[in-house]
């Protein structure tokens, strides 16, 4: 298919023109070339565009539905994160780790004051430990939002596919979660709820209180109702044919190239390599907790290969069983009492650099600091895992369809506040 | 009298009697005071009978999209755990009109670089044709505005023509998404009017009339009656027929000329206002219009359910069998949103594979079928329909059993999330 009109008429003026003077020009003027596939259209898809998960902008080049090279740019949400971070004292950064990835701010909030904690704990003078309580809530919370998070990337996956109702669906669900965060925090975005050394206080949930019998039945009935939901939501999108059509087969990153492109979380177990942060290098409480790590094969019924858009948004299908599942063992648990915060006077860490990471939902979210000893970092740089998952985007979309660049980008669950800074 | 006048709702009825001019003579003579009644021209009084009716459908006939949007909205609204419009009027019934009234104040953008005149027309041509479908379609006894004796072939013909329009609003423009949308239209379109074309032939082989009112004469019987129980392949046909109207009239699963995630809005997103509101509005007339010519090709038109007797929609003292017509198209609109809000969309090489490599075929099929059925059975004799119905039921309960098979191997083998 042949779009491109004006860079034809173009073609056919140039041949118009009398080469050595001896041709005349009416009789060239009437030479049509046909060149079917020598067209191509660049067509800029964002940065405002209703599925390119906020202001992300792709140079597409098409050759009518055919996609001959999708070209990512980036930048668009760019906030100086890591230059803000520098002029900031650690915990004044903490807000900002909100703003990367806005979906699962927890986990950013935890991503950070893990690096921040560990980076502290060099420090031989002022020892110190993240209280027992703390770490319950924080993993607590962080899996609910993981769950947030996962669920907000099925909607919209399903909404990019044209599937509307699943996305209400997913918000429905989320709202409740999005409630039980403005319990415990007062926010339902952006928390900045788990702080250096433990979580915050501002709103107190007494150990062994009714408000904290009433917090965690309400977890309880949250999870009681959802659980089957997931099953639900299978049935309505991930088995559908339609769906499964338009998603199977479709951009298959290999294990090899999930490694090289850096990707991480859900879009590495989708290619197949067993790795979860959690299980392998468990960091605060995670390994206390029996919890599976679901990784992408062959279903062959529905067709779809190990790396493909099926595999890599089934795993967030089945990592939201799984975080149901951690957070069920919390509750039957219980949260233990004691303080949330540890005894931290000043966060005054030693000087010294950390790289630390830990498994968000988009994947491994790493926090490299330097400090000076002073209150204020020399730098702060994050790593996203967006940003990564993104860059194979290119190589990903190469010879396929302009549906298909969308199904791409739904799958490898992009949010671009993460992914500028 | 003119030979215009014998068409449509002048039409000879059963009696022989002509229905205006019984209307002018039973009805407006006998009110009329004496010596103006000795007078009264009355080929003039059907005129202005003619005229009325004119005037009351074209008055109603665009109503149909608005009370379709907010019945489209509500739809999606229950489907989806929401209540939908709730603040205009009593229960949001008047969103769609203060929608309408928001559409007429907006800007009027035309794209400056775009071709101005194509532009302007592309909604005029769409709209119109949307609605000249109308013309032709069977509402009830005598409702309807002309009873063309090619009635079924105009509405293949005028609905073609809204191509025209999307190519024109995609190409002038000036926009590549448009442009990317039209194209995507336009090969959709005209890919699936063979189908749709193919099924329309098998209920032409057997009425042997492209007649509207002919088709519907051809149903009476009652449900086992009408054409989609009549052969197993018009069963067959009147699923495609379907599927591809859904496809002619850009919805999900087949809404890609209008993938709002992929190619924003399609060949009119550069337009605004009240050129927008009429794609929009020409888009739910089309909507309806295709399940009306479903209705009447396959589902008994206006007949009922039973013969003779007044049950949903039959026996011509009720409005002609208008309620019964309304809502059995109803229930394939409805049948058509259930669809929309449930399932995502086919990409641009599926949705042609779907076409060429299996309706059509399988419309080819249907035609041979039902030429067959006709050789055999050349009466329609309850035999005909009871073994007719006999091999479809079988069908389905084949099909169900397949389907829940396959179903169940799936599940079965369906990984345990680890």
């Amino acid at each position: 298919m042949s779009i491109g009109i004006s860079r034809r008429e173009r073609d056919t003026m140039e041949t118009a023109q009398p080469v050595d003077g001896t041709a005349s020009p009416d009789t060239e003027s009437k030479i049509i070339e046909l060149k079917p596939f020598a067209d191509e259209m660049v067509v800029n898809m964002g940065p405002q565009h209703p599925s390119t998960h906020g202001v992300l902008r792709l140079e597409l080049k098409l050759e009518g539905e055919v996609v001959r090279e999708a070209i990512p740019h980036i930048g668009y949400l760019h906030r100086c994160f890591e230059k803000h971070s520098e002029n900031l004292s650690y915990p004044q950064i903490i807000p900002f780790t909100d703003r990367m990835d806005y979906v699962a701010a927890m986990n950013q909030n935890w991503g950070f004051c893990l690096a921040v904690e560990k980076l502290l704990e060099a420090d031989e003078k002022r020892k110190f430990a993240v209280p027992a309580r703390a770490e319950y809530l924080r993993v607590l919370i962080c899996e609910l939002n993981r769950i947030a998070s996962h669920l907000l990337s099925f909607g919209t996956y399903g909404m990019d596919l044209g599937a509307f109702t699943p996305f209400l669906y997913a918000f429905r669900d989320r709202e409740r979660l999005l409630l039980l965060f403005e319990k415990v925090c007062g926010a339902r975005l952006t928390y900045n709820y788990i702080r250096i050394g433990g979580v915050s206080e501002i709103i107190p949930i007494e150990p062994g209180s009714v408000a904290e019998q009433h917090f965690l039945d309400e977890i309880e009935s949250f999870l009681d109702y959802f659980e089957p939901l997931i099953d639900e939501y299978n049935e309505l999108l991930t088995k559908n044919s339609i769906f499964s059509e338009r998603t199977t087969g479709v951009a298959i990153m290999s294990a090899e190239m999930a490694l090289s492109y850096g990707a991480t979380g859900p879009n590495l177990r989708g290619s197949g390599v067993d790795w979860d942060l959690r299980r392998d290098e468990p960091y605060s409480i995670y390994d206390r907790f029996d919890f599976d790590v679901p990784v992408a094969r062959d279903v062959p019924e529905l067709g779809a290969v190990v790396g493909d858009c099926w595999s890599r948004y089934k795993i967030r299908m089945d990592e939201m069983k799984e975080s149901v599942r951690i957070v069920r063992q919390i509750l039957a648990e219980g949260l233990p009492a004691g303080p949330v915060m540890a005894d931290l006077k000043a966060v005054r860490p030693p000087k010294g650099e950390i790289y630390f990471r830990s498994e968000a939902p988009r994947g491994e979210l790493g926090f490299y600091i330097i400090s000076d000893g002073t209150p204020k970092p020399v730098r702060v740089k994050g790593r996203s895992p967006c940003f990564s998952a993104l860059s194979a985007l290119q190589e990903l979309s190469r010879g396929l369809m302009v549906a298909d660049i969308i199904a791409i980008i739904g799958s490898i669950d992009i949010v671009m506040g993460e992914v500028d800074r | 009298m003119p030979d215009i006048l014998s068409q449509g709702f002048f039409a000879q009825d059963s009696a022989g009697g002509n229905w205006a001019e019984e209307f002018v003579r039973n009805v407006i003579i006998p009110r009329l005071p004496e010596e103006a009644a000795a007078h009264f021209p009355v080929e003039f009084g059907m005129v202005l009978v003619m005229l009325g009716c004119a005037g009351l459908f074209a008055a109603v006939v665009p109503l149909l999209p608005l009370v379709l949007v907010l019945a489209e909205r509500k739809v999606a609204a229950r489907f989806q755990n929401r209540t939908g419009p709730m603040r205009v009027g009593p229960w949001g019934l008047l969103q769609t009109l203060a929608d309408g009234v928001k559409l007429l104040f907006k800007e009027d953008y035309i794209p400056p670089q775009g071709d101005k005149l194509l532009f302007l027309l592309a909604p005029y041509v769409i709209f119109a044709c949307s609605f000249a479908v109308f013309a032709a379609i069977p509402f009830g006894q005598n409702i309807l505005v002309s009873n063309f004796n090619i009635g079924i072939f105009y509405i293949m013909a005028i609905s073609s023509v809204i191509v025209m329009g999307v190519i024109m609003a995609g190409w002038s423009s000036n926009s590549k998404w448009s442009l990317l949308g039209s194209l995507r239209s336009a090969a959709q379109i005209v890919s699936y009017e063979i189908p749709l074309g193919l099924s329309i032939l098998t209920v032409v082989m057997l009425v042997e009339s492209l007649s509207m009112e002919a088709i519907v004469a051809n149903q009476s019987g009652g449900i086992s009656d009408w054409l989609i129980f009549r052969t197993p392949f018009t069963f067959f046909a009147f699923f495609i027929f379907f599927i591809s109207s859904i496809a002619e009239v850009n919805r999900t699963p087949f809404d890609l000329p209008e993938a709002e995630s992929e190619i924003v809005a399609g060949f009119h997103t550069e337009y605004s206002g009240m050129r927008f509101a009429l794609f929009f509005i020409a888009e739910y007339a089309n909507m309806f219009a295709v399940s009306a010519i479903a209705v009447t090709l396959f589902l008994g038109g206006w007949e009922g359910i039973l013969p003779e007797l007044a049950v949903f929609g039959g026996g011509f003292d009720i409005l002609g069998g208008l309620p019964g017509f309304v809502m059995k198209t109803m229930g394939l609109v409805f049948l058509m949103m259930w669809l929309r809000w449930t399932l995502p969309r086919l990409r641009v090489d599926q949705l042609m594979n779907l076409c060429w490599k299996y309706f059509i075929p399988i419309a080819f099929f249907n035609i041979l079928g039902t030429g067959i059925w006709g050789l055999i059975f050349p009466e329609d004799t309850p035999l005909s329909t009871g073994i007719s119905i006999a091999i479809i039921s079988i069908g389905l309960v084949q099909a169900y059993v397949f389907v829940g098979r396959s179903l169940g191997q799936k599940s079965q083998a369906q990984p345990s999330s680890a």
